[in-house]
Parts: C-alpha cells; structure tokens; sequence
C-alpha cells in the first residue's frame, strides 16, 4: 500500500462501520470543550458537519467565502437526494444503493467508503424531515420519490426543482441552533488561503476578511477542508462564480495528496453556450430526463435547416428524428448516467447533428410527456371525449406542476417557451469526482485534516450518480467526521488552545502576503479573467469529455506557458486592504493554472476510459469507454513537489469484495 | 446595443458615495445583467480603474447573492428572476440604466453596489430553526405524515432566497416578507409547530432590532421578491405572533 | 418578553392600527346611517334628526362609544405617527432611482398623507358641529325636546352651514375633498387591516378586497352626497 493506508476496518462490508464506530475513540463531553475546529466551506458537508460537532460540544469556526453560509453552492443542486429507503417497495437497499453507485462510478471507488453512504443514507433523510426540509409528499402525507439516471428503482428525495437549497437551508438552521448557543463562531465573506501545520499536523489556518482585507490567523486541533469542487478550472461550469479549488490546492500543497484530478462529472443537459460574453452555465435538473426524451435530427440536411432557421423542431416528423439514447441504450433510454448521456451528445453533434447555431446542442422533447400525463389526467378527472388538444393542455399543467420552475428558468434564459418548442441542451462540467484524497476516516494524508463533501475523492470513483452529491455531502457531516475526527482529537484533550503567534503561523502569513502583494505589483497588461478564460478554453478543448494523448500533453505545456504569462502579465487593479474582488480572482486562478496542468498530467497517465474520463484511445468498437482494470484500477493519488509536472503517484489499489466487476452497460 | 450606465460608486463603508456615469458599447441582448457589468468591468480594469463591485455567486438565480436595486426596481423590470438571470433584452438600444445598492438601515453599504445583509442571518439564528440534534437519532422520515396541502405552502415560503428584495422595495424598508416566510416555513410542519410560539417571538423582536421599518402592506415586496413569496406569510406570521404573545 | 411584546414590537403596532381602523370603519357605518337622516325632507325631518341627535349625546351606551371612537382616532394617529418615523429611520439614505408605481397601488404608499388631510378634516368637522354644540350657546337655534327642555339644533345648524350663501358650496367641497381622501384611505386600509391581524385565506381574500373597495366608494360617496343635497336640493330655511 505505500504511503496510502485506507485505514479500512476488517470485517463484512456490512459491519465495517458498525464495528469501526464500535471501536473507536471517543471525547468525553468536558474535553470536547477544550478543542476547537475549524471547518472551511459552509455547503452541505462542511454546514453538517459544523452543526453536529458544535452539537458535540466541540468550539467550532466556520468560514466561507460567501455572505452567509445558506449561499454555498450546493444550494442550487435541483433534482433530489438518494437514499435507501424503498418507500416505494420497488427492492431497494442498502446494498443495491451501494452497487449503483459502485457501478456508477465506473469500479473506481473504494467500497467501504461507498457501502457506509448507502447504509447512513436513510438517516439522512430522517434527519432532514425533522429539521423541517419540505420534501415532496404524497396525499397520502408520506414522502414522494422521483427516479434518476443510472439506477432501476426510485429512491430519489425532492423538493420540487431546489432540492439543494431545501437541504441546505436545513443544514445552515441547525447550524443557527448552534450559532446562536455560542457554539459556531461563523466567519462570512472570509477565504482560507492556506493551512498551517505544526509538527506536522494541521492546526491552523490564514484566512483572509474579504471586507477589509486583513489578514487573519485562526488556529484549532484540527481543520476541515469541504470547500467544494474545482470544476471552475474550465472557466464555464454550472459552478458558482466564487466557487474555487484555493483551499483544496492549498493544503495540497502542503502535504495533502490530490486523488483522481480528472475524473471530472460533464452533465448532459445544460443550457448551451450563447456566446463569448457568457460567463456561467445553467444547468437543467436530470430529473428532466424522466420525462423528456433526448433527439437529434435524422437526417443532416434536416440538421442543416434547423441549425440555420429554416426549419423547426416541431414540424420534423416522428420518424425524422433520432432518439440517440433510446436507440443506443434500450434498457435505460433517457435515463443513463451522466457520462453517457454526455458523450453520446457530443458524438451526435460532432458528427453534424447539432440543433443551435454553434451546432453544440440537442433537444429535449416533453412533447410525448403531455400526451402521456394528459391522458392519465382525462382518465382521473373522468373526462369523455376529450380533443387533443385538451389532452396536451392537461398534461402541460402535470408538466408544469412538476418542473414550472425549471422551465420558466429556461426561458428566461433562453427566450423560447419549452412548452411549445423543445427545450435545447448540451453537455457541461458540472462536479468534480477527484479530490483531496482521504481515509476511511474521511482524513487526508496530513494528520488532523479532513476533508468532506466534493472537495475530497471519496465515493463516486470516475463518474458520480445523479443525486448522490448531497446524500455524500450530509453523510460526510453528519454521520462520518463527528465520529471518525473524535477518534483523531481524542489525542488532543491535553494538548490546550493553539497558539496563533508560532513560527509557523508567521510564516503561513508572510507567505500569503507575498503573494497578494505579488499579485498586485505584477501591474501586467490583461485582467485575470482573461487568463481563466484561456485556462478554460484549453481545458474543455482538451481535458474535456474526451481526451487523448496528444491533446494532453499539449494541454500540458499550454496551462505551464499561461500560468508563467499569468504571474508577469496579470493586472490586478485596487489594494490588499480592502474589498477587492480582482485579488480573490487572481488568488482562485494562480491555483487553478497549477491544478489544470496536474488535472491534465493525471488524465494522460491513466491510459483507459472510466466514467467521465474518455480517452479517445481506449474505446470499444461502438464507442464505448474502455475500461483497463487490469492496471488501472486504483485511485491515482498526486504528491506535491514543487511543480505540478513533478508530482509524484502514489496508488491506492481498489478492492472488489463484495461486488462483481463487469464491464458497465446500460444497453 | 448602446447603453448609458449611471452607477453608486462607494469606496467603503466610511465614505460617502455617489453616482458615476459610464457609457457602454457593444451589449448583446441575450447577455444577462451581469455579463453586461462584467463587460463594463473588463473596460475598466483595461483602462486603468477599479472595477464596480457587485454581490453574485450562483448565477442561475438561487444562491441570493446578487442583489442591485435596478432603475428603480431591486433585480430590475422583469418579474420572478434575481438580477443574474435578467438579461439585457428587457432593455433597448439607447437606455439610460441606473444601478443603485439595496438601501435601507440594516443593509448598510460595504462597497459601491455590494450591501451588508448579515441582519437577516441575525434573524435567522435568533430562531429560525427546529431544536433537533443532528445526530440522526430521529424517528422514521415517514413516520409523522403531513398533508401535501402543509408540505407545498412550507415548500413555497421556504424558496426564500434571502436576497433581501423584499426590503430593498419597501418604502418602509421592512423584512417582514423574509422574516414572515421563515417563520411560516417552520410553523407549517408538524416538526416546526412544537416551538412556534418562541420561534416568532424571537424571530420579530430581532427583526426590530435590526431597524428595518414597520410593514404597511403595500404588497411591493411580492411583486419584487423573485421567488413570489405571498403576502399570506405575513399574515401567518401576525397571526403567530399575536398568538403566542397572548400566551 | 411575551407582554412587553405586544406593546413595543413592530407588529403590535399593526395590531392596534388595524384594530383602531377597523373600528373606526364601523363608527363611519354609524355615522353615516345617522347623517343619512338628513337626506330626509319634510315637516318631521327636523324632529327626527334632532331627536337622533340628542340620543346620541345623552345615551350612556353611546357615550362610551363615543370616548372609544375619540380614543380610537388618537391612538390611530399616534400610532401611525410612529409608524412613519420609523420607517423613515430604516431607510436613512434614499434611492436616486426608485419606482414604487411599478409594484405597489398609490393609497398603500400614502396613508401617511392620507391620514393627515383625513385628521385635518376631523378638526374642521369637530370645529363646525361638535364645537358649536358644546361651546356655541343657545342664541339663534334651539330645539325643545320632548321633555320639554331645550337644546342646541343641530339639524338646523346643519343645514345652514351648508346653505351658507357664502360658505356653503366651499364647505361642501372641502368635505367632498376630505371624502375623497377617506375613500382612498379605506381602499388600502380595509384590507390592510384584515392583512394586519392575520385574517388572509386564499378561500376569503378576494371577498375581503371586494367589499373593502365597494366599502372605500359607497362610504365616502354617501357622506359627500349629503352636504350637496343640502346645498342644492334641499329648500331653503
């Protein structure tokens, strides 16, 4: 195992946390007083993760970049929540959760890890019921579930299109409950610059007060980074503008190994790109796939027409068009996981299939849900005779009832009403997979730090399920960290308040002022975004949904050449001591300019395609993604050592006990 | 298009602002709001100026940072959107847009457009929440049914993205449109009813302390709130308050 | 914290504005189906009236109606006062840009205005009747009852003031003025009131805004009739 040890515990996968939890160590509530812990992003994971350990009786800090920690990002995850209830008595179970999501991922996550988020999974949901989450419900007054793609059963929770913000505001009120005890000193509008180790352990961290600039130090025993994914590194993402690799890379630097930077969650139904002003991307919930069904034209000449307005959608003829996914993968249709429903998209429009004017997009038809609702609605409501018409106009309200919000987004966007034409999607990096790279114990390879949530590698190997993002997050905070970092802080109860005027911390400090004042005396000639949007131009070009050797190392040599232009060029205007957006800007891409060429550095290492990594290179016959477990089937864990062209691998290889490995299919 | 930006630039907290006008070219229709002030940004970081500053994260409508009080409207003309999802198509070639902070008391300006809205979090920590541990010792999801009548109106005050609309509409700067939709979120489920009474209670005497104004029910904030949060919550929350204040 | 709270708190605030409108609401039905009377013409319209009149004054029940109306008003005006300050306070700095018209009606946004045209008025109604009943002696008008004593005429001051050759139509215009602003004033602030103690039900909303609206027109319209009937319609005395 090398430097990677899992820390798995022996024993059946079943009883693995059972026996764990069993065994581990505990704080007695009089100690737990005495330690402070600082969690770093306010979503889900680190939100959960606060409430409960203020909860515990631990001294809590939280800081996020963000002007409440309600704003984290995953506050716009839209379609639902997994979990193992089988409410709908359709053979759900733990075990089948854990399978999907083991499949999902392609056979590239650690199966203990993944059978612990199945088996927590319907806590999750009780927990969140009495916190107050308005789920869906049935008339009955019991809980709805939707189904998404990837899995045979319907085991996803929501709240209509915004089950993400739900969730959080559940999270961020317990989080209040504590905040108000005195317990959660909460820091907002303040970003984590970097980690301070003493002996070797975490303890500590530079944040900086984005209000007034200054620069602030914050010890504890022990530092949670759940500070998101790094999926902005291709510029435009369904990400948060803020949303930002800083604090992940930052520790990374400091001794924490980076798993699986490639594998990288490119969602299929996004609104696509309008034009180069644009500066984020929107995604369309996958519980739209449900309902609407996925099509390109036929015909080429029919493509060509519609791409230059000659013709409409609605007017090609059922047999004209092309329903890819329903046509490729019988079994599973629209409803495949992300990763195949994104290539096939870019494969129909690579080959001329395309639907807008940039030829980058598909449709996404709910002409045949209207009919389908509308006739159940004529049936339940008993009406005789009615028109088709009313039968669409029926089944456009069961429609709207379900997706109103989403479809009104659209078309605010978009300025087409998806109710009469269909709705144009395209493919878009939506979710990190890769990650801090951490234990059973959710701890990185730095002692005393954790990370949760999509800033760590943990459960969704090379492609993630559609909504297991948020069953992870509140897993990670609160049923795995306030149990596993007791067993960690239990060493600490003697160990009394860190100091914050250490040798270390005025290093970390002097360090991080270096830098800002670095980034503000460059006076270069072009703006940071500027960079970032190159960054991003050659990532999606070349570190894509698909990739190949060529290109990657290209990419290689590229992000190495625009992060050298970047620190003599780069224009920051305004000063360190004071609200200045530009300097957390170039703060955000100095990191991503070193994560992209590692991200590209990892994807041309792993000579196979999984999940969401497609080498072009490693494919089937009918182009489907190669898998090589024979050598690759472990997480690629990435040491820092100065430069990213230098990092060192480290493997963690991946065990298959319980499950068999097959070749994914969906057909 | 061709736009006239007439927009409140304030260095800090300290100082005293005013408004700066900027013309700006080559604005595309299906920009949104903030693409266009981005492109003003890049124009001026090019000439040598400091950018504006503005609150946004998301972009697609629910985080609730983005805020600006647009010609007059807070998220601008359109109805039901946050200002990053207004584009540029509700306006025409030739406008003269004026870009304005949220205003009132308790959102006192940090810099040019980007307000300080930590009372509304002072609300909510002051008993926007249900009292239950986290550590999922709870009962069966599905144990305590609720009517999908209850579900979907807590459902519908909880959209509240707390952008703080409401207030920046209001002539009488009043939260009572936020305040009363995370009361009433609570107060509609069988899990928030136990502690309804000192919920409200605590909530509104917050809220007072904050120095937003007193609510006199000209319904702006409805109509502005871009998740269209009802006026009902309002009248939930009187009826709670004077219920438990009786008590 | 219980009590001080429906004292001090902001919503309490509503509660009394609304409580004390609505009960003004009521007192303007009385009033008006009082004035009404004097739409009535004929030999017994001044006895009716008068004897109307003295009910009024001299019933114990009425009186106590009376002094809560009074209070009612000065609470109604206080509170509003306060109401007002405050709101001015949460939003020290103004907009250079703002567009209420777009997202709320008029009334809403003026009964501050409103409210003061409507106080102004009531001092001008009070001066004119209730001031020359009380302080205006018994020289030229004087009505004997049916006991036998004599009291002031009301209904003769009454119609006279707004038979005045000289007065007459310009009151009857400031009071039309005065029902005006009442009418706008109610349009907001019946439903207000409503909104204010908690009285919202999707089932009921509609009905409580209509009758508001038809309450803010035929109330005001009635009262304004009166003085014009008299002036125009009524025979001379």
């Amino acid at each position: 195992m090398g430097v990677l040890d899992s820390k798995v515990p022996q024993g059946p996968l079943a009883e693995k946390w059972v026996n764990h939890k069993n065994k581990i160590n505990l704080v007695n509530p009089a100690n737990k007083r005495n330690i402070d812990i600082i969690l770093v992003g306010t979503g889900l994971a680190g939100g959960s993760a606060a409430a409960t350990l203020a909860e515990l009786g631990y001294n809590v800090k939280t800081f996020c970049y963000q002007d409440s920690p309600r704003r984290a990002h995953s506050i716009a995850a839209q379609g639902g929540i997994n979990a193992a209830k089988n409410y709908q008595g359709d053979g759900d179970s733990d075990y089948r959760l854990f399978y999907d999501t083991v499949k999902g991922g392609d056979y590239r996550s650690r199966e203990s890890n993944v059978y612990r988020l199945a088996e927590v999974s319907g806590n999750i949901i009780d927990q969140c019921v009495a916190q107050g989450v308005p789920f869906a419900r049935e008339y009955g007054g019991l809980l709805d579930n939707r189904s998404f793609g990837g899995v045979l059963v319907s085991r996803t929770f929501y709240a209509k299109g915004q089950t993400g913000q739900q969730l959080l505001l559940g999270c961020y009120s317990a989080m209040n409950r504590q905040i108000n005890r005195g317990k959660i000193q909460s820091y907002t509008r303040h970003e984590m610059l970097d980690v301070v180790l003493v002996d070797g352990k975490a303890r500590g961290i530079i944040a900086r007060d984005l209000v007034t600039g200054e620069i602030e130090r914050h010890s504890a025993h022990a530092v949670v980074i759940a500070s998101g994914g790094y999926g902005n590194v291709f510029f435009l993402s369904t990400n948060a503008m803020g949303s930002n690799v800083t604090a992940a890379w930052k520790v990374h630097k400091k001794g924490a190994f980076f798993a699986n930077p490639c594998f990288t969650q490119i969602h299929p139904t996004c609104i696509p790109v309008s034009g180069e002003h644009q500066s984020k991307l929107t995604l369309m919930s996958e519980s739209l796939r449900n309902d609407g069904r996925i099509w390109v034209p036929k015909k080429l000449e029919d493509a060509k027409a519609i791409r230059e307005g000659k013709l409409k959608p609605t007017q090609l003829a059922e047999e004209d068009r092309d329903y890819y996914l329903e046509r490729r993968y019988p079994a599973f249709g629209n409803l495949v996981p992300r990763d195949v429903a994104s290539r096939a998209a870019k494969e129909r429009c690579d080959a001329g299939f395309g639907v807008n004017k940039t030829g980058e997009a598909v449709y996404l038809d709910f002409s045949a849900a209207f009919i389908r609702y509308g006739k159940e609605a004529v049936s339940t409501q008993k009406i005789e005779n009615a028109s088709e018409e009313q039968i669409r106009e029926l089944g456009k309200a069961v429609v709207e009832a379900k997706y109103g919000n989403l479809f009104q987004m659209y078309e605010k966007i978009v300025d087409e009403n998806p109710y009469e034409t269909p709705m144009k999607i395209y493919p878009a990096v939506h979710y990190t997979m890769g990650g801090l790279w951490v234990d059973y114990n959710l701890q990185t390879t730095v002692p005393g730090l954790y990370a949760a949530g999509e800033a760590n590698f943990s459960d969704h190997g090379a492609n993630r399920l559609g909504a297991s993002a948020l069953m992870q997050g509140l897993a990670d905070g609160y049923f795995v960290l306030p149990y596993t970092m007791g067993d960690y802080l239990a060493n600490d109860i003697r160990t009394g308040k860190i100091p914050t005027d250490s040798p270390e911390f005025d290093a970390a400090e002097k360090n991080i002022r270096g830098q800002l004042e670095r980034f503000l005396n460059t006076k270069g000639t072009k703006s940071v975004d500027y960079f970032h949007k190159r960054l991003g131009k050659i990532m999606w070009d070349k570190v894509g949904m698909s990739r190949n050797a060529t290109g990657l190392k290209e990419a290689i040599s590229e992000i190495k050449a625009l992060r050298e232009e970047f620190w003599k060029e780069v224009r920051v205007p305004g000063t360190i001591d004071s609200m200045n957006p530009e300097l957390e800007k170039a703060g955000r891409v100095a990191d991503f300019l070193e994560l992209g060429e590692l991200f590209a550095k990892d994807a041309l290492h792993r000579e196979e395609s999984c999940g969401g990594h497609f080498r072009e290179e490693y494919q089937t016959e009918e182009g489907e993604a190669l898998r090589d477990d024979e050598n690759f089937m472990y997480v690629a864990a990435w040491e820092y050592t100065g430069e990213p062209a230098d990092a060192i691998l480290h493997k963690e290889d991946l065990v298959y006990e319980n499950i068999e490995v097959k070749t994914r299919s969906y057909k | 298009m061709n736009l006239t930006l007439k927009i409140w630039r304030q260095k800090d907290a300290a100082s005293k602002g005013g408004i700066q006008t900027y013309p700006l070219g080559g604005v595309e229709p299906d920009m949104s709001f903030l693409e266009m002030l981005d492109v003003l940004n890049q124009e001026l970081i090019d000439k040598g100026e400091e950018p504006v500053v503005f609150d946004h994260d998301c972009r697609e409508g629910i985080c609730g940072t983005c805020s600006l009080q647009i010609n007059g409207e807070p998220h601008g003309p359109d109805r039901g959107i946050t200002t990053c999802q207004l584009h540029m198509r509700m306006f025409k070639d030739g406008d003269t847009i004026t870009i304005e902070p949220f205003r009132a008391k308790a959102f006192p300006v940090i810099k040019d457009l980007v307000v300080d809205r930590s009372s509304f979090e002072r609300i909510q920590q002051a008993g926007g929440y249900i009292s239950v541990n986290t550590s999922g010792n709870t009962q069966d999801a599905n144990s305590i049914p609720v009517a999908k009548d209850n579900a979907d109106a807590a459902f519908y005050a909880a959209t509240c993205i707390g952008c703080g609309a409401c207030v920046a509409a209001c002539k009488n700067a009043s939260a009572m449109l936020f305040t009363s939709a995370k009361v009433s979120q609570m107060a509609l489920l069988p899990q928030g009813e136990v502690e309804a009474d000192r919920r409200v209670l605590a909530m509104v005497e917050q809220m007072d302390k904050e120095g937003f104004g007193n609510c006199t029910n000209t319904g702006a904030c409805e109509i502005e709130c871009p998740k269209g949060i009802s006026l009902e919550n309002i009248a939930r929350m009187n009826r709670e308050y004077l219920r438990a204040s009786v008590k | 914290m219980a009590k001080s709270a429906l004292l001090k708190s902001s919503l309490a605030k509503k509660y009394w504005m609304a409580f004390t409108g609505l009960f003004l609401c009521l007192f303007l039905v009385g009033h008006l189906a009082g004035n009404l009377q004097l739409l009535v013409s004929g030999v017994g319209a001044r006895d009716q009236f008068n004897e109307y009149a003295l009910f009024m004054t001299t019933n114990p029940a009425v009186r106590v109606l009376s002094i809560v109306t009074f209070a009612s008003i000065l609470f109604h005006v206080i509170d509003g006062i306060i109401i007002t300050i405050n709101n001015r306070k949460a939003r020290p700095q103004g907009y250079v840009s703002f567009k209420p018209s777009t997202n709320s009606k008029w009334s809403s946004r003026n009964m501050g205005v409103l409210g003061t045209v409507i106080l102004a008025f009531i001092v001008i109604h009070l001066i004119n009747f209730w001031g020359e009943m009380k302080f205006g002696g018994l020289d030229d008008t004087v009505y004997e009852t049916a006991n036998g004593e004599t009291v002031k005429d009301l209904y003769t001051l009454t119609i006279m003031t707004f038979q005045d050759s000289e007065m007459g139509l310009i009151w009857a215009i400031i009071y039309l003025i005065a029902m005006i602003a009442i009418g706008f004033h109610l349009y907001h602030g019946f439903g207000s009131g409503f909104q204010s103690l908690g009285i919202n039900h999707p089932k009921y909303n509609t009905f409580v805004r209509r009758v508001g609206v038809a309450f803010s027109i035929v109330v005001p319209l009635l009262f304004a009739i009166i003085p014009f009937y008299i002036y125009f319609v009524l025979e001379k005395i």
